[in-house]
């Protein structure tokens, strides 16, 4: 028992979170432990993205319990939630990558601001992350010269150049064709491996989440209704989860 | 015609007069944090010297164009005024002291905020619904700090060096009036100037300026940081942005004036 508890990294505990007094999370509570790869899914609006930015503290629910590394997340301070941050990479849904800036010094910024690498190692770092999403080509150009697929594999290699602990994707191959989606689904088993990274995947993609996935969850009406491996869910006679799995066969 | 009831109109009216409130309560707190920021480290002077040279970049042609045409409007239509009243003499100091007092400074401010309070409400906006904002959080950088801070601090430096500049240009404008009338010459007018201007004039309508530029860059600043609703949104911010900003430096203007008379007298 101790050291289960010791084993789970990120901690959600019954969550609540609202919008003008619409309930959007109702009491939902997850457990991943170090090194699994959770996939959430769920249909459009049902707070997949709302969870996310929960557990990084970008947004605070009601109530409930949020331990991200054993330290409570939810009513921490900026400084504290920092240092939480340190560890975590977040592939936002739309990538949000600064438009101000190029593709490069949208990867230097978080290697600028979380650590203090010598110019040299930056560069390198920018130049290798690149390549492993299949873009070193896009290196000076801008976000608004990229494609949306393109700017998501920026997002993506932005998210994880501090090799954190933890990373949060938001539908990391939404938008994608079924090739790119394919190979970003590999990158991320790759990256999970060598670098023992802990995530959680939120995806509407069959396959992606067949490739990542240790396990899933179903986020229905702001709890996890059904968890389990992808086999396990595919046998589910549920006609919610039939709805997700008959997508693809 | 559709009525009203009288009921749902005095709902209407109040829920309009409690957001409004909402705004005034919500601008003056976000412009508190600037003053608990500002001394604090980490400073981003990169970034602030980068949003001057915007700032500058994006204003001074048509400052320069506006200021010109100004001073040279003032003379233009006091010229015969002052004439009739056999005051001719004064113009170079009336068109010195209007200036530097008040049209440079508001003209200045007023042009700015069309530009720029603009700008970073739409700017900021768009960060703000493309979730970049959230992404700066993420990397453990402070958005007020990074964003705003860089933004205030930049109108607050530039707008009184834009100011000088219309100064200047405006009362050349009056010059060029003058000489092309055949009433004067080079020597006769500055020295007519610059014997009319103080620093007890220009301190205090240069000085204002840095004012209205911490205005218009927090009202900039705090209607992109609560754009909601997607694109239509950051729109939305950018005119609330550039009207609350100008509404703002004349009723800020207002005091000013007022001050300075009771404080460096007539
Ligand atoms: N900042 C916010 N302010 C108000 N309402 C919000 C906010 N963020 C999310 N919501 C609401 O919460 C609900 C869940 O949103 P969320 O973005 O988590 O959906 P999602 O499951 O990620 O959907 P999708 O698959 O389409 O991305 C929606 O009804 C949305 O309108
Ligand atoms: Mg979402």
């Amino acid at each position: 028992m101790e050291s289960d508890a010791r084993d789970i990294l990120i901690d959600v505990r019954d969550v609540w979170k609202s919008f003008n007094g619409q309930a959007v999370l109702r009491g939902v509570s997850l457990q991943v432990r170090a090194g699994a790869s959770e996939v959430i899914l769920g249909r459009s609006g049902i707070g997949k993205s709302v969870l996310l930015k929960s557990i990084v503290g970008l947004l605070v629910p009601e109530a409930g319990s949020i331990r991200v590394k054993g330290e409570e997340v939810v009513g921490l301070g900026p400084r504290q939630l920092n240092r939480i941050r340190r560890n975590i990479g977040y592939v936002f849904q739309y990538a949000a990558l600064y438009d101000s800036m190029t593709v490069r010094e949208n990867l230097e910024f978080p290697l600028r601001k979380l650590t203090d690498l010598p110019e040299d190692e930056i560069a390198r770092r920018v130049e290798e992350q690149l390549r492993l999403v299949d873009l070193a080509e896009a290196i000076d150009r801008m976000p608004s010269e990229l494609s949306g697929g393109m700017r998501k594999r920026v997002g993506l290699a932005r998210a994880i150049i501090t090799r954190p602990a933890i990373v949060l994707y938001d539908e990391p191959t939404a938008g994608l064709d079924p090739m790119t989606a394919h190979d970003i689904s590999d990158l991320m088993v790759d990256l999970a491996r060598r670098f023992g990274i802990t995530s959680i995947t939120v995806t509407h993609d069959l396959q992606c989440a067949h490739i990542v996935a240790d396990r899933i969850s179903i986020l229905e009406g702001g709890v996890f209704t059904h968890q389990g491996t992808y086999e396990e869910l595919r046998k589910l006679e549920d006609p919610l989860v039939r709805a997700f799995f008959q997508a693809v066969t | 015609m559709k009525q009203i009831p009288t009921a749902k109109l005095v709902e209407l009216y109040y829920r309009r007069a409690l957001s409004a409130m909402e705004e005034i309560y919500g601008i003056t707190i976000f412009g508190l944090r600037f003053f608990r920021y500002v001394f604090v480290p980490p400073y981003e002077w990169g970034e602030v010297r980068k949003h001057m040279d915007e700032l500058g970049a994006k204003s001074i042609p048509l400052l320069t164009v506006v200021g010109t045409i100004m001073g040279l409007i003032l003379a233009l239509q006091s010229r015969p005024t002052l004439d009739r009243f056999g005051a001719g003499a004064f113009l170079p100091a009336m068109i010195a002291l209007t200036i530097v007092r008040e049209l440079g400074p508001v003209i200045t401010a007023l042009i700015v905020a069309g530009r720029v309070s603009s700008g970073i409400g739409a700017e900021l906006g768009s960060m703000k619904v493309t979730e970049q904002i959230d992404a700066l959080e993420v990397s453990s950088v402070d958005p007020y700090n990074y964003l705003v801070v860089t933004r205030v601090l930049a109108c607050i430096l530039m707008l009184p060096l834009l100011t000088v500049y219309v100064d200047f240009l405006s009362i050349f404008g009056g010059f060029i009036a003058e000489v092309l009338a055949g009433n004067t010459t080079f020597q006769l007018y500055f020295s007519d100037v610059i014997s009319a201007t103080t620093f007890l004039d220009l301190i205090p309508g240069v000085g204002k300026t840095a004012v209205f530029g911490f205005i218009i860059g927090i009202i900039g600043a705090y209607e992109g940081f609560h754009t909601t609703r997607g694109t239509e949104g950051v729109g939305r911010a950018a005119t609330t942005a550039v009207v609350l900003a100008s509404l703002n430096i004349i009723f800020v203007d207002m005091i000013i004036v007022q001050l300075t008379l009771m404080f460096f007298g007539a």
